[in-house]
Parts: structure tokens; C-alpha cells; sequence
């Protein structure tokens, strides 16, 4: 394989240390992914003043919870509202707001996602089962610049009382894309 | 540049197909691929508009036909040979053969975390004035650089409305071909669907992108 010659060319070379490699694979393999999203989302779910913040400054917001950096210097978070759905996409190539999401997912990067998404997304959230009301306007984000967005999705009905522990686990990858809609309660596996 | 990477209303590439539990990566060169392209920013002294500059740069027939860490890798490949870090030789030999480039800094495992925390900001303080004002009606100009450049096919000529002002960043035209920063105001600017896609776009749809002030004119 190419990449691994490569690899022991740029290491004789002495270009790369391989072991700064595997630290970088094991960061976004094992501690960065949407489990921070999650977080941010549960936590602005259940302290209104939180979520005023991340509404307002969502790259502080995020820092206060820890997340910052590559791929996230500069955050947006917007809000879903019955009113309005938002949904996230990079037509240009696969800007994705690493540090709460984690690395993007293969179809985020595909074609089929990067070339509907603005033209056609309400045929895109069928293709992921997701069918919005009429009413529902929605609004596409195309990641053009270094600013990068996290969709803030609506509080499920039925979850008067949860912990932010118990709400993070109804908050989806793809919920905080656009892409889907965050687990209702009867959704989770008892 | 008019290349592949520029989707945006294409159509004919079917449904998205979400794939049940992905993994982070699949398999181990991509782990690989993804690792190298981080690293070697460093010692390969470029910026990340030079890298986008380089993946659209594949031929659009190949850049469709490949994965993402595949287009990343053989972007990364075409930077390395065209600046001598690597040369044909060492390619050929599997090994390095040719001396290195000398004075380059490499990533050390102890300033990884530290490295990716800071990340790449890219606003900048400036004392420019910003052109347009949130509300105010604009057109995205009708310009086709054959250089890297962030304003989609799909917007250009289209009118939209200035929704936020997002401060001075980084150029990305400017910043792609080694010209400097020349960090502009950034806005985003939202175009309704039918602006965008006439009859066939719907009019509860509105799409918004972050565009450069020298992207855009008074509509």
C-alpha cells in the first residue's frame, strides 16, 4: 500500500514521528466525537443561561465544557425551532466542527450529501427517514468559511425532569447535522 | 477553480447512504492517511487553503471515483513532490533515498494535544470598515478563478441578504496561493431556493454560505 511507504519514506526521512501519528489517530478515534456535542446540547437543554451563551458565543460556550480547537476555532451554534429546521453541509469539500462532533462521517463527505443538500433537503432527510412538517421552513448552512455550525436541536417532549446525563443520551450525531431529530424517550433501549 | 469539488446542485449521484455504526475510520491506512495529512502541515510549511487548493486540483474524473482519505493522501503525495520533500526517487526506491529538506519542523507527540487545542484561528484584527450592514441586499459575483477560491457555482450571479457579519478572516484566494493572508470581512449571506434553483428550488427553503466581502456587490 502507498500510504505506508509514504509513511517510511516521511519517517527516514525524518519528517514525521510516528508515534505523534498514532496519538493523533487515538485522539479522534477514542476521546473526540459527538459525545461532546451531546454534552453541549443537554447542558443548553437544561441551564437557560448556558444555552442563551452558546446561542450568542458558541466557541467560549463550548470551551467552558472543554472543547475547543482544530476545526472548531470559530463555532456557531443555531436552534431549531418548530418554526424552522437547520441542516449543516459543506458543498466545497468536508468542513465539520471536529472538536464536539469528531471526525465526519462518510456520507457527510459523499457526494450524493454535499451535492442535494442546498438543492434538495427535504428529499435528504428522507433519505435518512426524516420527515418534517410542511410548516417547518428550513434553513441550510454551507460550511464556506472556517466558521463551522452545530445545530442545536428541540428538547423531545417527555423529558420534563431529566438530567443533563439522561438528555445527552437522546442527542444524535446527526441531530446536531440537520440530519436527524434527537431519540424521543420511548426511543431508548430499556 | 470550476473542479469536481464544487457540488453543490449537481445531480445524479442518488440517495445519501448512511452507513449503520461507521467506525471512525476503515481501516488502517485511512488511519494512516489522516494522521500524515495532519502532521506534515508542519515540516511541509503549508496552509490549509493550499491543501483544498491541491485535493481540487485532482482531475474531476479521478476526484469523483475516490474516497475522501484518498483524495486527502493524494493531494498530500502531489504537495510533497512538488516542493521536494519527497522526490520521484525515493517514491520509486520505497525508501528514502534523497536527503531531506533541511530546517523543517516535525510534530512531536508531547505538543500534539497542545497543537490540536490551539487549532488555526482565522480571524483577524484589522481596521477595515465593514461594506455591507446585516439586512442589506447583495449579489455573489459572477467570477470562475481557475485558482482556489470558497464562493460556490451555485451562488454566484444570485442574490441574498446579509444575515451576520463574522469579522476579518484569513483570504482564502489570497491565502491558497502563497500571496498572504489579506484577510477581508466575512459575512453570511442567505439566498432564498427559488433565487438559487428558479421553479424547481422550494420556497420554504433558504441556504445561506459565508462569503468574503470581495465575493460580493450591492444587488
Amino acid at each position: 500500500m502507498r500510504v505506508r511507504a509514504l509513511e517510511t519514506i516521511l519517517t527516514e526521512k525524518g519528517y514525521v514521528d510516528p508515534a505523534a501519528l498514532d496519538l493523533l489517530i487515538e485522539t479522534y478515534e477514542k476521546k473526540v466525537g459527538p459525545r461532546n456535542g451531546a454534552r453541549v446540547v443537554a447542558r443548553a437543554w437544561t441551564d437557560p443561561a448556558y444555552r442563551e451563551r452558546l446561542l450568542k458565543e458558541a466557541t467560549s460556550a463550548i470551551g467552558e465544557l472543554g472543547y475547543a480547537g482544530r476545526q472548531g476555532e470559530h463555532i456557531i451554534a443555531i436552534e431549531n425551532t418548530p418554526q424552522r429546521h437547520n441542516m449543516v453541509v459543506c458543498t466545497l469539500c468536508s468542513c465539520y466542527p471536529w472538536p464536539v462532533l469528531g471526525l465526519p462521517p462518510v456520507w457527510y463527505k459523499s457526494a450524493p450529501y454535499r451535492s442535494r443538500a442546498v438543492s434538495d433537503p427535504r428529499g435528504v432527510l428522507k433519505d435518512f427517514g426524516v420527515e418534517l412538517p410542511k410548516e417547518t421552513d428550513i434553513r441550510v448552512w454551507d460550511s464556506t468559511s472556517e466558521l463551522r455550525y452545530l445545530v442545536l436541536p428541540m428538547r423531545p417532549e417527555g423529558t420534563e425532569g431529566w438530567s443533563e446525563e439522561q438528555l445527552a443520551e437522546l442527542v444524535t450525531r446527526d441531530s446536531m447535522i440537520g440530519t436527524g431529530l434527537p431519540k424521543r424517550p420511548q426511543d431508548l433501549a430499556t | 477553480m470550476n473542479g469536481a469539488q464544487d457540488m453543490g446542485g449537481m445531480h445524479g449521484f442518488g440517495p445519501v447512504q448512511p452507513e449503520k455504526n461507521e467506525p471512525v475510520f476503515h481501516g488502517e491506512w485511512e488511519k494512516r492517511a489522516f494522521a500524515l495529512t495532519l502532521a506534515m502541515a508542519m515540516p511541509g510549511q503549508w496552509n490549509l487553503d493550499m491543501c483544498r487548493a491541491a485535493r481540487e486540483g485532482i482531475p474531476p474524473p479521478q476526484y469523483l471515483r475516490k474516497t475522501y482519505y484518498d483524495i486527502w493522501f493524494t493531494a498530500l503525495e502531489k504537495m510533497m513532490l512538488e516542493r521536494g520533500l519527497v522526490t520521484p526517487d525515493d517514491v520509486a526506491a520505497g525508501h528514502a533515498v534523497t536527503p531531506p529538506l533541511p530546517d523543517r519542523k516535525v510534530l512531536k507527540p508531547a505538543d500534539v494535544a497542545q497543537v490540536l487545542y490551539r487549532g488555526g484561528p482565522t480571524i483577524r484584527d484589522t481596521n477595515s470598515k465593514p461594506l455591507f450592514a446585516v439586512g442589506d441586499r447583495v449579489r455573489a459575483k459572477n467570477i470562475n478563478p481557475a485558482t482556489h477560491t470558497r464562493l460556490p457555482r451555485y451562488v454566484r450571479g444570485h442574490a441574498g441578504t446579509i444575515e451576520r457579519l463574522l469579522g476579518n478572516h484569513v483570504f482564502p484566494d489570497s491565502n491558497a496561493t502563497g500571496a498572504g493572508e489579506d484577510p477581508h470581512w466575512l459575512y453570511t449571506v442567505t439566498f432564498n431556493a427559488r433565487e438559487l434553483w428558479g421553479p424547481q428550488g422550494d420556497p420554504s427553503v433558504s441556504v445561506s454560505v459565508d462569503a468574503w466581502e470581495p465575493y460580493l456587490e450591492k444587488a
